[in-house]
């Protein structure tokens, strides 16, 4: 097996989640991409780790897995809030920022 | 040339600065206390300082005079270094050499007898403490042009005599009449002073790195090349036709007589009008070299001089007959100087000085007298009655009219004499048909104001003493100045040709000639003082416009119409153009599109700004592919 196939599904993942974030407005769903792109770029750490015989490479991606876990609390948690906030998980609702938005 | 300067300076102390700069300070002083408190009468105050700083002056020059005329060089007088950038030094510094000696010596003498008649002319006026400061300024600023050391002071002194022209032609302000009068005498001269500063820009750049006083300028003249020397010589008299009031630049002479009295004596004896012929007389050793330009020059005087005399013929306003004939003498002037009788030109400049000044200040007096009438038809029989002002201002027509021995006959004979010399026989021809005509509108004049039969009986006003004794002085002047110019012909040695040292064209012309030259010109003369007597001495009646001939000349040949409607129309036509349609549709509007690029790009752009989170995580990812992507293709080998 070749590592080129590793780079190929990483850049697949990595695709998807970035299509899901851009496309898709349910605030779990943009989560779920987010994560997904996360886990392909550990997937790349993991796969160099092997390629070069550098554990370091590997060890910052059980790092990451162990931070991913606690974002995904406080990323719960944020939603919640904004569902309270708003009665919606509609990400476009959030727009409060925007310029010439049309409803408050 | 510092041990020639020292020894001038030690010789001649600060002499010509205090000449300038007396009536300068004398006028700011009286203008800060006529502002200062404008309803106080502070007559003796004014009339101390405002002819008493002339007169020091005129006292300053016969001093100098009389230094020159012992035999001292070109004395040379710098205040202090104006501009000092690199290559180019302006000093504020005075010269005095023969020429310029002998303008300020009649200048400061004429121009203090016109502020001593002043004083008495303007007595009752409610502004006299502001006309002697306007007063004191204009002298002050003709000085400085005369004295100049360059020709950066003297178009100082050329602009400050336009100004001050200016305040003192619209003097009587409340009447907006005199208000355009001033606005035309400054515009026009405006346009004369556009050639001058042009013709001095470029010899300026044609002289670069020569230095820029008339000693260096006139040293090093052979530097350029003939072309460039005559668009000079060209642009130069454009600015001399402006304050000379020649064809075509004249129209704000008659015009300018909107001022009071004394104003018109002091612009047409001593100060602005002479300032053009003396302007071509200081640039004599430019107009030596082009000799075409110089012919021009006396083309448009005997132009001039003739338009003006017809004009002056049927003209019924005392003082604008004395206008057109100061139009016409200065005429003769630049006939002179155009064809290289340059210390010929600066003579009748002298003479005129005496004869004009005196007409003008008679003339005031008349009008004085009779309750400011000026229509010399409603005058009549004052001989009598005002026996000094008549016995005065006959001289001065007898020395205007060009008989002998008076003033006028011996420069208006030279300057004849030259023209037929330099074999011009069209301008002498000219010339000497415009004397005539001078002898009779001069003599119908003075017939009209003092000889003819009053038509009402006058209540006479009495005229101060001190507006007739300048009068008196200013007759003996005139009666005798010519005799400073007397030439072999008339077993004279042309003194004053000789002390002015100008170079002069030589030409060669026999006694005989000469004399009957000159008894041409006193038949004439004597013709046209005649004919004035025959028709206006018993009775007069005003010139009626009944053939073409006469309406075009009482029209004054409709020149002002005419510029109104080649010149000012179509500007007026032109700046509506503008204000209606290029400045809105072509200015405005290219604005107005740069504005509505500026909104629609800023739409646009806000639209980026949506609030929605994924589009800026799209933004985000985006800018930073472009970043990734350029670092690829700067350190990778991709």
């Amino acid at each position: 097996m070749t590592p080129d196939m590793f780079y190929l599904l990483v850049s697949i993942l990595f695709s998807l989640g970035l299509i899901g974030l851009v496309s898709r407005r349910n605030l779990f769903i943009v989560y779920m991409s987010v994560e997904l792109m996360l886990s392909s770029v550990n997937l790349l750490l993991a796969t160099y780790s092997k390629v070069l015989g550098d554990a370091n490479a590997s060890a910052m991606a059980l790092l990451m897995i162990a931070v991913v876990a606690a974002e995904a609390a406080l990323f719960l948690a944020m939603i919640i809030h904004l569902y309270r906030a708003k009665q919606t998980i509609d990400s476009d609702r959030f727009d409060k920022l925007g310029e010439g938005r049309k409803h408050a | 040339m510092t041990a020639i300067d020292s020894t001038n300076l030690a010789k001649g102390g600060n002499m010509l600065s205090v000449i300038v700069i007396l009536p300068f300070l004398s006028a700011l002083l009286m203008a800060l206390l006529y502002l200062g408190d404008a309803n106080k009468k502070n007559y003796a105050f004014y009339t101390i300082l405002g002819v008493g700083s002339p007169a020091i002056s005129a006292v300053i020059s016969f001093m100098a005079l009389y230094q020159l005329l012992n035999g001292s060089a070109t004395i040379h007088d710098s205040l202090f270094s104006w501009i000092n950038v690199g290559e180019f030094k302006i000093e504020v510094a005075f010269m005095l050499d023969r020429l310029s000696a002998v303008m300020i010596s009649f200048i400061t003498l004429i121009g203090t007898l016109i502020h001593v008649y002043a004083a008495g002319y303007m007595r009752d006026d409610a502004g006299y403490g502001k006309f002697f400061s306007y007063f004191n300024l204009f002298m002050g600023s003709m000085l400085l042009l005369v004295l100049a050391d360059n020709p950066i002071m003297m178009f100082v002194g050329w602009e400050l005599v336009g100004l001050s022209s200016y305040l003192l032609i619209g003097f009587y302000h409340q009447d907006s009449a005199n208000v355009k009068a001033a606005n035309k005498a400054f515009i026009l001269n405006r346009v004369g002073d556009f050639g001058f500063i042009i013709a001095l820009s470029l010899l300026f750049v044609s002289l670069e790195g020569h230095g820029f006083t008339f000693d260096s300028v006139k040293a090093n003249i052979h530097l350029v090349d003939l072309n460039a020397l005559s668009i000079i010589g060209m642009l130069l008299f454009v600015g001399a036709m402006g304050k000379s009031a020649q064809i075509p630049l004249y129209v704000w002479l008659p015009d300018a007589m909107a001022g009071p009295t004394p104003v018109s004596a002091l612009i047409h004896a001593a100060t602005m009008v002479t300032a053009g012929v003396y302007m071509v007389a200081r640039y004599s050793f430019i107009y030596e070299l082009i000799p075409d330009v110089g012919l021009f020059i006396a083309s448009i005087g005997a132009a001039s001089a003739l338009f003006a005399a017809i004009i002056a013929s049927y003209q019924s306003d005392v003082k604008k007959i004395l206008a057109y004939s100061t139009m016409s003498q200065l005429g003769y002037m630049f006939i002179a100087v155009g064809l290289g009788a340059y210390s010929g030109g600066v003579f009748h400049v002298f003479t005129h000085a005496f004869f004009k000044a005196l007409l003008f200040m008679g003339a005031g007096a008349v009008i004085i007298a009779l309750h400011h009438e000026q229509n010399i038809f409603k005058m009549g029989g004052l001989k009598k009655r005002l026996k000094l002002v008549y016995v005065t201002m006959f001289i001065a027509t007898l020395a205007i009219s060009g008989i002998p021995p008076f003033a006028g006959f011996f420069s208006k004979d030279a300057i004849l004499t030259t023209a037929f010399a330099s074999e011009r026989y069209f301008i002498w021809g000219v010339g000497t048909l415009t004397a005539g005509l001078t002898a009779f509108y001069m003599f119908r004049l003075l017939f009209s104001v003092f000889h003819a039969e009053p038509k009402t009986s006058h209540n006479l006003q009495s005229v101060p003493k001190s507006m007739t004794y300048p009068l008196v002085f200013l007759a003996f002047g005139s009666a005798s100045a010519g005799f400073l110019g007397v030439n072999e012909a008339y077993g004279g040695s042309s003194w004053i040709n000789a002390f002015l040292n100008l170079p002069d064209r030589a030409f060669h012309i026999s006694h005989s000639t000469e004399y009957m030259l000159s008894s041409l010109n006193v038949l004439l003369g004597v013709t046209g003082m005649l004919l004035a007597y025959k028709l206006f001495a018993k009775e007069t009646r005003e010139v009626q416009a009944n053939t073409l001939f006469k309406k075009v000349v009482l029209n004054k040949f409709y020149v002002d119409e005419l510029y109104e409607f080649f010149i000012i129309k179509p500007l007026l036509l032109m700046s509506e153009f503008i204000d209606k349609v290029i400045d809105p549709k072509l200015f405005d509007g290219f604005l107005l599109l740069n504005v509505w690029f500026y909104k629609y790009s800023a739409r646009l752009f806000a639209k980026l700004q949506n609030g929605k989170v994924r589009y800026y995580a799209l933004y985000i990812l985006a800018g930073v592919s472009a970043m990734s992507y350029y670092i690829l293709f700067k350190f990778g080998e991709l």
